[in-house]
């Protein structure tokens, strides 16, 4: 046990070495930030000005730069948990599918007879013929327009099912279908979020899906989480809708298929639109703040082919007539066309501010939310009280450590300063792991690695008891060292093992506060057993091979 | 010369007062859940929905004019408490105000929380707050449910190890101390009514990690000298094995329990809450490692049969 072979030996330090190699930048860690945000700008594809090359050199391009992510609790920002109303975008489906229906059933007329579309639920699409009878005739054809489901879940099924009662023809989304959609409108809202997110310029923001329909979005450095949901809570859904009349009345009865928007900007003002849109902002390719001939800040906007041809055609077809800027449900503004506009761009103007401006062509680039964010938790964490607790829990962590090297060099001596180094060595290497893995460090990691500093010693301690009962039976102190080990072995493996599965459970498990104690600790009893098992021996079987003492005192 | 806090050899009767320890203990186990069931716990809202605000002031804080200025605002139940905290200097003063989940909104919108803060500068106009942090109620529920089944799971997973590497009176022995500890320090909480949050749930279950930490260390010594001292009583070889561990249990409480302090004393307030948990987690994981543990693997005995040679790794012996 006391010959440790070549190999192993060099294994042991390069572990260490590349450990401690990957703590370093944290110890210089506004030089490496300042150093890596420059090397994201070169990324970028910034020009190498004499300031971003200054930056640069601050940290040596050779050495590991990655640091440890500090969480929102060490640094301040805003936390946000949305819940994305993924049964939004059924309606829209079902509103989308109608021409199709109403051009299939148009067709076979002299059968089914009339079609007209009824009220329903909004993620329904009901269909009443004027010929009873032949409604399963219409229910074949209806289901002839079903599309198979291209995923692995649906494979098999249809995207809608289509039922009847009476002389009404029924169409919902499938079970499957339905699942496929909420997947994908999760997906894209991540997405845009990112997109704004990254828009507004905020570094390492967090956004990650959470379970089936749920979003959460950390952004480090922002002043709150109001702020926040003003960029990423609007849906920015921008219509354009022919105007039915003017109203002063919000409760006027709109017609069917129509309906009542007020105006952003005239008090006591609501439009009676066409429920369904000519063209939508999923059209645009691009927006850009600017002014209009008043000079007043507008945003200039521009449609892609289709949109362009579909924009051109109605306003070539309704010269004359108002027509409607839709924001979020409200009326931006309702021009009355004054002539064809084929070219696909246009300008929106309203009673905008600057800012507002700006805001609305960054909303509008990025693009709509498929559907609405309800959000369900919400925290803002100031700066000052991230660095407060940065400075006490480094604090708290020093003299924790001072304490337990202090302790375990007077209760084991020598072998506690073994302890000592590979302890030190531990904290380093919990670091080194938190940079490689990209990590987020948070308070209760903090204390996670508190609490591993105490039981980092547990592993040390019951080698070096069990190497005290050894040296009693009075064989030597290299055989009592070697059983020492042998003997302490089990009870580390069990008793870490043990810890390491409640880690495990908690990283599985916990959100937030309860994941980031969990890294910390499984982290730290994977390296202090590497520590405790490996470094301190190979440390005293070093001291051992110089020294040959006949008798040790533990 | 040698930092010795337990005599290198003892020879002490951990079971003299073995009646007295369990009594003690299921009497704390009972008074804890006698508490929690009257005065109940001081959820947070990770439990219970609803916002926090943290407010700092140079002035000293006045909780009945604060309680005023917000009242008219008609947000229901608001709790109002002063925070101290010996890392404070005299123009630090720090209030929590905790208010309700208000019906029937997932989460507080901004003018509401605006609104409070204007009130509040009705008080002191330099007021600060560092943090603001909303709770809907459909996540604090979940959040409860996701804790409680972290702590289940946890005791689920030891349970099924130890039975794979001890034998089955052990596992209900650990388990036992586990369920000891959680409820000692449940009973705590709700005795000092210290916040109960996300983060008492983490140190819970580090509480349950420790716990079981010491107690297998316990138990592998226990099973090594069951090899070896045959014929020797089961109580007798029990007390053997905590004689001999004692001086490493007592060292690695000692150099955990000297961390924690630190961090109790300097980790600043936001987190005292979480390491005090620990902290009385680790004195009572001790503790039970020592007297609960291995009484009830005393009390159930173990299968003591000569094994066979062929078969006498670690997984035999399981008789169930």
């Amino acid at each position: 046990m006391l010959q440790i072979p070549l190999w192993k030996r060099v294994l042991i330090w390069g572990v260490v070495l590349i450990g401690l190699s990957y703590a370093l930048p944290n110890a210089f860690y506004s030089r490496v930030e300042t150093h890596n945000d420059a090397a994201a700008l070169v990324e970028a594809g910034a020009a190498e000005t004499g300031e971003i090359a200054a930056d640069l050199g601050q940290w040596p391009a050779f050495l590991p730069s990655s640091l440890v992510n500090l969480g929102l609790d060490l640094r301040g920002g805003a936390h946000l948990l949305a819940e994305v109303q993924v049964a939004d975008v059924y309606a829209d489906r079902m509103d989308a599918f109608w021409p199709e229906v109403r051009d299939a059933l148009r067709d076979a007329r002299d059968t089914v007879g009339t079609i007209r579309r009824q009220d329903s639920p909004p993620d329904q699409l009901r269909v009443r013929i004027s010929n009873p009878e032949e409604i399963t005739r219409a229910v074949a054809i209806v289901r002839g327009l079903a599309q198979p489901i291209v995923s692995f879940t649906g494979v098999g099924q249809d995207d809608i099912e289509v039922s009847f009662e009476g002389a009404d023809l029924i169409i919902e989304l499938s079970e499957a279908e339905k699942q496929a959609t909420d997947d994908r409108t999760l997906q894209q809202s991540l997405e845009i979020i990112r997109r704004r997110v990254d828009e507004a310029g905020t570094r390492e923001p967090t956004i990650q899906r959470q379970g089936e329909d749920r979003v959460l979005i950390q952004v480090p450095g922002i002043a709150s989480a109001s702020e926040l949901k003003e960029l990423i809570g609007q849906t920015a859904r921008l219509t354009f809708n022919p105007v039915v009349s003017r109203t002063s009345d919000p409760d006027a009865p709109p017609g069917p298929r129509n309906i009542v928007l007020p105006s952003i900007d005239e008090p006591n003002t609501y439009y009676v639109l066409e429920q369904t849109p000519v063209v939508s902002g999923d059209q645009l390719t691009d927006a850009q703040p600017s002014f209009d001939q008043n000079g007043r800040p507008a945003v200039n906007f521009r449609f892609n082919p289709t949109g362009a041809r579909l924009f051109g055609d109605y306003t070539a077809e309704n010269i004359g007539s108002p027509f409607a800027i839709v924001l979020d449900n409200e009326v931006i503004s309702a021009p009355v066309i004054q002539s064809h506009i084929p070219g696909g761009s246009g300008i929106i103007t309203g009673n905008f501010s600057v800012e507002e401006s700006t805001q609305l062509a960054v909303l509008l680039r990025a693009g709509a939310l498929p559907a609405e964010m309800i959000f369900l938790e919400e925290r803002t964490i100031g700066p000052e009280l991230g660095q407060d607790s940065i400075e006490a829990g480094a604090l708290a962590c020093l003299v924790a450590l001072g304490a337990v090297l202090v302790f375990m060099m007077l209760s084991y001596g020598l072998f506690g300063v073994f302890a000592n180094i590979a302890l030190l060595l531990n904290i380093a290497l919990i670091f080194g792991v938190l940079s490689l893995i990209g990590a987020t460090l948070t308070l209760p990691g903090i204390a996670g690695i508190v609490l591993t500093i105490g039981m980092a010693v547990d592993a040390n301690v019951l080698v070096f008891e069990r190497i005290r009962e050894e040296l009693k039976t009075a064989r030597g102190p290299a055989r009592a060292i070697e059983l020492g080990y042998e003997k302490a072995l089990s009870a580390i493996v069990d008793a870490n093992t043990t810890t390491f599965i409640v880690a495990a459970i908690l990283f599985t498990l916990g959100a937030g506060p309860v994941r980031g104690f969990a890294v910390t600790l499984g982290i730290g009893i994977v390296t202090s057993v590497f520590t405790a098992i490996f470094v301190t021996r190979l440390l005293i079987v070093l001291w051992f091979e110089r020294r040959r003492p006949k008798q040790i005192e533990v | 010369m040698r930092l010795k806090l337990v005599p290198s050899e003892t020879n002490w009767d951990f079971f003299k007062y073995v009646r007295l320890t369990l009594g003690a203990s299921a009497v704390a186990m009972v008074a804890s859940l006698v508490l929690w069931l009257s005065v109940g716990l001081n959820f947070g809202i990770d439990f219970l929905g609803g916002t926090t605000i943290r407010t700092e002031s140079a002035q000293v804080v006045d909780v009945a004019a604060y309680r005023a200025a917000v009242e008219p605002l008609g947000l229901g139940d608001i709790s109002i408490t002063e925070v101290f905290d010996p890392t404070f200097g005299p123009e630090r003063n720090v209030a929590m105000l905790r208010i309700q989940a208000q019906e029937g909104q997932e989460s507080v919108p901004p003018e509401t929380i605006l609104a409070i803060e204007e009130a509040l500068r009705t008080v002191d106009p330099e007021m600060t707050f560092p943090s603001v942090e909303s709770v809907g109620p459909k996540v604090s529920g979940e959040l409860i449910l996701t804790a409680m089944l972290a702590v289940g799971a946890s005791m689920v997973a030891i349970l099924f190890y130890i039975w794979l590497r001890f034998e089955w009176q052990f596992s209900i022995g650990a388990i036992a101390a586990l369920v000891h500890d959680v409820v000692l320090t449940i009973g705590i909480f709700s005795l000092l009514q210290i916040r109960f949050d996300l983060a008492t749930i983490a140190a819970l279950l580090t509480i349950i990690g420790y716990s079981i930490n010491d107690t297998v260390v316990i138990f592998d010594r226990l099973r090594e000298n069951l090899i070896k001292y045959k014929k020797k009583p089961l109580r007798d070889v029990m007390n053997l094995s905590v004689n001999e561990t004692l001086s490493r249990t007592v060292m690695t409480s000692g150099t955990t329990l000297l961390a924690l302090l630190a961090l109790l004393a300097l980790g600043g307030d936001v987190i005292r809450g979480f390491v005090f948990a620990i902290f009385w987690g680790i004195i009572v994981g001790t503790y039970s490692s020592v007297f609960v543990a291995k009484n009830i693997v005393l009390l159930l005995g173990v299968n003591r049969e000569p094994k066979d040679p062929e078969k006498g790794n670690q997984f035999a012996g399981i008789d169930a």
